[in-house]
């Protein structure tokens, strides 16, 4: 069967069938939020079956969070669209091994994260390794705050200014940040991922966050500056 | 334990932190931090970047050219596959 286009509409945009799992999304879920479960449990099985057209919807659904997701994690859209590509041909390969333990679109955040770490640890971010490794160097490392005469940012944050920070921050803080902050992952799951300790995730999370409340809270004099 | 959570000083309080935080106990009524403003405001600070960063990234579309690259990568895939098994 040839491959169709995917539609460049999801259904929520058509205003169509309204999502089971977007009325209660789980923290680390993708897509799910254009069509029904049974929809896609139907579309699922027909891709199974070897329909081209049912993997094409699939993709159409899910696109948007698993470009969003590579994109949050590495922080380069070009990188992002190769890690999106390469996570749609793994869940290809792989179509048949899902057997619905979990929901569908959990099931491809994993995937997803699982690539992306694949990727970076290709292009040798050795995460298995001890703090040193994923430390920044010494000169990029947060502050500790003791001391600090100006300390608060009154619960206000520049959204466009954090997005930033959170770009720029050194690749092993940036991941367990995001994993655990935006994408919603326990400890003991980023641990798992990461291949090191809890206290690793906690302790690199910690730091990731004292890392931008210092470019946050530095940011007014460094624009006063220029 | 709480006797010595009260003499605990800046540094000794915010390298315990990590561990504090993510174990998701309440730590707002640490001993520390009924007596150290400077704490209390990190730790706020810390909790809203944290809030602020779950509402931060928008879904963002892929480019429309990544579908064709996909599906012609599937179709050699499949094509490489049906080959091998003949």
């Amino acid at each position: 069967m040839p491959y169709c286009t995917p539609s460049t509409q999801s259904p929520r945009e058509t205003g169509k069938s309204p999502s089971v799992e977007a009325a209660h999304p789980p923290a680390s879920c993708i897509g799910s939020d254009c069509t029904t479960n049974q929809d896609q449990a139907a579309l699922l099985a027909r891709a199974q079956a070897g329909d081209h057209e049912a993997f094409a919807q699939l993709y159409s659904i899910h696109k948007k969070k698993v470009f969003s997701l590579c994109l949050r994690m590495v922080g380069n859209v070009a990188e992002a669209e190769d890690l999106t590509q390469e996570a749609f041909l793994q869940f290809h390969r792989k179509i048949d091994t899902f057997r619905g333990e979990s929901a569908l679109s959990t099931w491809l955040h994993r995937l997803t994260v699982n690539v992306v770490l694949m990727q970076l640890r290709k292009k040798g971010l050795q995460l298995n390794s001890l703090d040193e490794i994923m430390e920044p160097e010494s000169d990029q490392r947060p502050g500790r705050s003791f001391g600090a005469p100006d300390l608060s940012l009154s619960g206000v944050i520049d959204r466009l200014a954090l997005q930033r920070a959170i770009e720029d921050l050194p690749a092993g803080y940036r991941l367990v940040f995001v994993l655990h902050d935006i994408e919603g992952f326990e400890h003991n799951e980023i641990a798992s991922l990461l291949d090191f300790s809890i206290g690793n995730s906690k302790s690199q999370l910690h730091k990731a966050r004292l890392k931008l409340r210092e470019f946050l809270l530095n940011r007014p004099r460094q624009e006063a500056r220029k | 334990m709480r006797e010595s959570a009260h003499n605990l000083s800046c540094e000794e309080f915010q390298a315990q932190l990590p561990d504090l935080i993510g174990s998701g106990e309440e730590i707002d009524d640490h001993p520390h931090l009924n007596s150290c403003k400077l704490c209390r405001a990190l730790l706020a600070d810390l909790d809203t970047i944290a809030q602020a960063a779950r509402q931060l990234f928008p879904v963002e579309e892929p480019p429309s050219s990544l579908w064709a690259h996909i599906k012609s990568a599937i179709v050699f895939e499949e094509a490489a596959t049906s080959k091998n098994g003949q």
